[in-house]
């Protein structure tokens, strides 16, 4: 198999950047799409270049690490998968790839398709977790949460931070990523002391890191990984409201 | 040098809570004081950064991924053991004890061993009050499976996706405590080298990732946390960052390594499907519970799966341990996998693989069941090879998976270098030959909330009165010179060959010689190989770029440089030990029928090498069994 690869290739965050193509065979159908950039990589330090530079950890869809934009989708032509669970086969013998990075604001490109994630760190330290220390737990069984509550705290935090709901959305919004984790802990009855606290705080940095607001369209659920639905938005707005009156 | 385990007096049931006794204490206005350098963010470390934080000391943290949430503890899929005994199945801390020694092959101390069982009920209430989303039951309770190597039900889970929740749980109170300005964060910045002054760990030496920087780190104390090596392998289920580098410099600075050849080879991943692959997905253990293995009993049959009729099917572990079956530990399932593929029965394009069945359960207890045990598994499968694994069967295959070997460490998680404690997956210390599924979450998990926060005052407390070293001490600009000329050197080679071919190279040699089975001549062999390999690395590597930027190259070649000497030490250790344990299975030493001959009388030790200029001498941490006599481990 035979591909055109027109990457985005900038040395570093200063410098303007553009694309670039590089002729790539000896694909075949079965290696994943970063096994692709592998080749290509070693073709490239053969012929005394540059490699590209590119975000990858696992290759298997739980850290998040990975994520560039293909051929104008986050994480490619599939719904719902990460940049290192796409293969080969999704593409056609002799197809240009045009591969770029996240493009959001606050997500900076640092070199070729890296960006900085840091923004959503800041996020989670702004009441992200329970406030409860090491050796004050009280017996697991102790508080029973129905399986309902439980299953929808986990849906909400299955998600993996990869960003792509932001790099879809036009607003580079992070209403998704940001509803996931305040839902997922103010569902559970470990999280209600801070449940206030928690929703004003963390949608407060969202604003101050620069993320745009949710204006519905419904992309990002199409390309997050874990198929983080957008009700949780509409709940983390509910939240908010809450908090507002009764904090 | 005769190695000091630290293990207290005691009934087994009563050293721990004796070592706390006597273990001595730092008052909160001098823990302030103290700096503790925490290299790595997984469970073990961003456990140990955010507890030692809320305890008072002063704590860096650093990891190579660009979040701390990224650690490879996030990969972990099946679950989490603890004796809780809410099943009500005879389950106790001693009967997990005693499965987690008997596992191990009894190669590990039973001491540590207990600890671990103790303390896993406790860390269930932990995670739960931090707000993991364990899978429940209608009532509300927790739910549990079982997982290899056990016969009760003791395994928490979080749908397929433990490891994540868990870490996630662990990175939220990381995230707590920086906020607090009580933990200072250093993604994207990987550990090079350790400073020891004075014969204790006083600092490190790190590259950032970023601008290429070498940077110097002093604190009172070092702890490593920084994951297993089984990308020695190349192919594995570990992160492609994943790396024994850290460990490896330690090593070379004195910290004794234990065990190094133990690694466990994991019977249920996706079988490699082309050369250019990179690493293996794991499909979590837990499946093993309803999905039933088998392969063809006619060799090369080339029928499709579900055209073999049930009597026409081997199910090859059912057969050979009927009182275990599927649930058989891991290193035998694996072994018993590599003989049926060897023999000619493997499935699958490259006939490299074995059937993993869900027909009977889905029957059984209906599809939907089954979604909701396995639900993202099955999807996970289906987007890596396109298959339902609903209307047909996985096909899995033996990779490389978990490093029980590690820094050797006492007690209490401290290496033979003063002030150097090694924790998580990178140290050796309670899994012995063999991990048991669900124990290393565990491992990781206690290492770094309860046992060194409980361990470090020790040392740190007579740290308080020793004048503070900074980084303008002349053994930091020492290490830092060194690592900047190791650097050059690399880039300076401009060979003709990428780093990926060394690490396939390696990776080939290890996976033939190291692995499943082992023996003496094949041993011999991998260590002349491992040593070509090396010479030419460091004559024909090529790394484009420079060493002043961000470089994803020059990384990889750091990371390789090291595998390749770890390599070495883990044949050696391999060659020394002439008998079959756990997950060592020397081919000269088995029985009629194939399964392992342990020597007890000769092998009953933890081998711990020292590294002596390029060589590596033996010490031996002999083993005393007080509480259990070691039988021949059995799951017939
Ligand atoms: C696919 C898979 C599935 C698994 N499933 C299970 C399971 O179901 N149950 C179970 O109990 N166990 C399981 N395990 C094992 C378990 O996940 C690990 O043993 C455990 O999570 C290790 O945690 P850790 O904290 O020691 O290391 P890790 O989580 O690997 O963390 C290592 C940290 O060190 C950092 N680091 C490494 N090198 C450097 C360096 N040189 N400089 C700076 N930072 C560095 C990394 O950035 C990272 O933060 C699984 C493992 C794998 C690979
Ligand atoms: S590399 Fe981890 S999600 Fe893609």
């Amino acid at each position: 198999m035979k591909v055109a690869f027109r990457i985005w290739r900038q040395d570093n965050p200063n410098e303007k950047g553009g694309f670039k193509e590089y002729q790539v065979d000896n694909l075949n159908a079965d290696m994943s799409f970063l096994e692709a950039l592998d080749h290509l990589n070693e073709l490239l330090v053969l012929r005394n270049e540059k490699v590209v530079a590119f975000e990858y950890d696992c290759r298997e869809g739980i850290c998040g690490q990975c994520g560039v934009f293909i051929n104008g989708r986050a994480h490619g032509p599939h719904d719902n998968v990460t940049t290192c669970q796409l293969h080969m086969r999704s593409f056609q013998d002799g197809e240009t790839i045009v591969i770029e990075p996240w493009r959001a604001k606050s997500f900076p490109v640092i070199k070729d398709l890296i960006v900085d994630r840091s923004a959503f760190d800041r996020i989670i330290e702004q009441g992200g977790y329970i406030s409860a220390k090491t050796g004050t737990a009280p017996e697991a069984n102790a508080i029973p949460i129905g399986k309902e509550i439980s299953d929808r705290a986990m849906d909400a935090a299955a998600c993996i931070g990869c960003g792509a709901c932001v790099a879809t959305c036009k607003n580079s919004s992070a209403a998704l990523f940001t509803s996931a984790k305040i839902n997922h802990l103010n569902l559970l009855p470990q999280g209600q002391p801070e449940a206030y606290r928690r929703v004003i705080e963390m949608t407060a940095q969202m604003a101050k890191e620069g993320f745009g607001h949710c204006t519905f369209t419904g992309a990002c659920e199409v390309e997050c990984p874990e198929g983080i639905s957008i009700t949780n938005i509409a709940e983390m707005n509910a939240r908010y409201f809450k908090a507002k009156i009764f904090s | 040098m005769k190695l000091d385990t630290k293990i207290p007096q005691g009934k087994l049931e009563e050293k721990w809570r004796n070592y706390q006794v006597k273990s001595k204490l730092i008052n909160p206005a001098n823990k302030k004081k103290l700096n503790v350098i925490v290299v790595g963010s997984g469970l073990s470390g961003a456990g140990a950064a955010a507890t030692l934080a809320e305890l008072g000391y002063d704590v860096q943290c650093f990891c190579y991924q660009d979040s701390a949430r990224r650690a490879h503890s996030v990969a972990a899929q099946g679950g989490i053991n603890a004796a809780k005994n809410y099943q009500h199945d005879g389950d106790s801390v001693w009967r997990m004890f005693y499965d987690t020694l008997k596992g191990g092959d009894f190669r590990s101390r039973e001491a540590n061993t207990y600890r671990l069982a103790e303390l896993s009920a406790p860390l269930i209430d932990h995670f739960t009050q931090q707000g993991v989303p364990f899978a429940r039951e209608y009532g509300g309770v927790l739910v549990n499976r079982s997982f290899g190597g056990v016969q009760v039900q003791r395994t928490f889970y979080a749908r397929g996706q433990t490891g994540k929740q868990l870490l996630l749980a662990a990175y939220s109170q990381l995230s707590k405590m920086i906020r607090a300005k009580k933990v200072s964060m250093f993604p994207r910045k990987e550990m090079l080298d350790l400073v020891v002054i004075d014969g204790k760990a006083k600092g490190i030496i790190v590259r950032d990732l970023v601008s290429g920087d070498i940077q110097r780190y002093a604190a009172d104390t070092v702890v490593l946390a920084t994951g297993g090596y089984s990308r020695v392998f190349r192919l594995s289920t570990m992160a492609i960052g994943c790396n024994g580098s850290a460990i490896w410099k330690a090593h070379k600075k004195g910290a004794f390594f234990a065990a190094p050849s133990f690694t466990q080879i994991h019977p249920t991943a996706l079988p490699q499907s082309s050369e250019a692959q990179s690493k293996l997905t794991l499909m979590s253990e837990s499946l093993r519970n309803d999905g039933r293995i088998w392969v063809p009993l006619k060799k090369g049959d080339s029928r499709k799966a579900n055209e073999i009729p049930e009597e026409e099917r081997d199910y090859y572990l059912e057969r050979r341990y009927p009182s275990f079956g599927n649930l058989a530990p891991r290193d035998i399932a694996s072994r018993a996998a590599k003989e049926r593929i060897d023999a000619g029965y493997g499935v699958g394009r490259l006939k490299n693989a074995v059937y993993l069945d869900f027909k009977h359960a889905i029957k059984q207890f209906g599809l939907e069941t089954i979604k909701d045990r396995y639900g993202n598994l099955f999807t996970m499968y289906q987007k890596i090879t396109g298959v339902d694994a609903y209307t047909k069967p996985m096909q899995i295959s033996p990779a490389a998976h978990f490093s029980m070997g590690g820094l050797w460490v006492d007690y209490e998680l401290m290496t033979t270098i003063p002030g150097l404690y090694a924790i998580g997956e990178c140290n050796f210390s309670d899994h012995g030959a063999n991990r048991l599924g669900a124990n290393s979450l565990l491992q990781a998990s206690v290492d770094g909330y309860f046992i060194l926060p409980n361990t470090i005052n020790n040392y740190l407390a007579s740290e308080i009165k020793e004048t503070t070293v900074d980084t303008d001490h002349p053994a930091f600009f020492e290490v830092e010179k060194e690592v900047k000329e190791y650097i050059q050197q690399i880039l300076s080679i401009d060979g003709n060959k990428t780093v990926d071919h060394f690490h396939r190279e390696l990776g080939k040699v290890m996976w033939q010689e190291c692995a499943m089975s082992r023996n003496k001549t094949g041993l011999e062999k991998a260590i002349t190989q491992i040593n070509k390999i090396k010479e030419s690395f460091w004559s024909d590597v090529k790394v484009t770029g420079h060493s002043l930027e961000l470089n994803t190259e020059l990384e990889k070649a750091l990371r390789l440089a090291d595998f390749i000497e770890l390599g070495l030490l883990m044949c050696t250790d391999a060659l020394e030990r002439e008998e079959s344990c756990g997950a060592h299975f020397r081919e000269e030493y088995q029985t009629a029928d194939g399964e392992a001959v342990r020597l007890d009388d000769q092998y009953a030790y933890v081998s711990a090498w020292e590294y002596s200029n390029g060589d590596f001498k033996l010490h031996k941490e002999e083993l005393e069994f007080e509480f259990v006599k070691p039988t021949v481990r059995s799951y017939k």
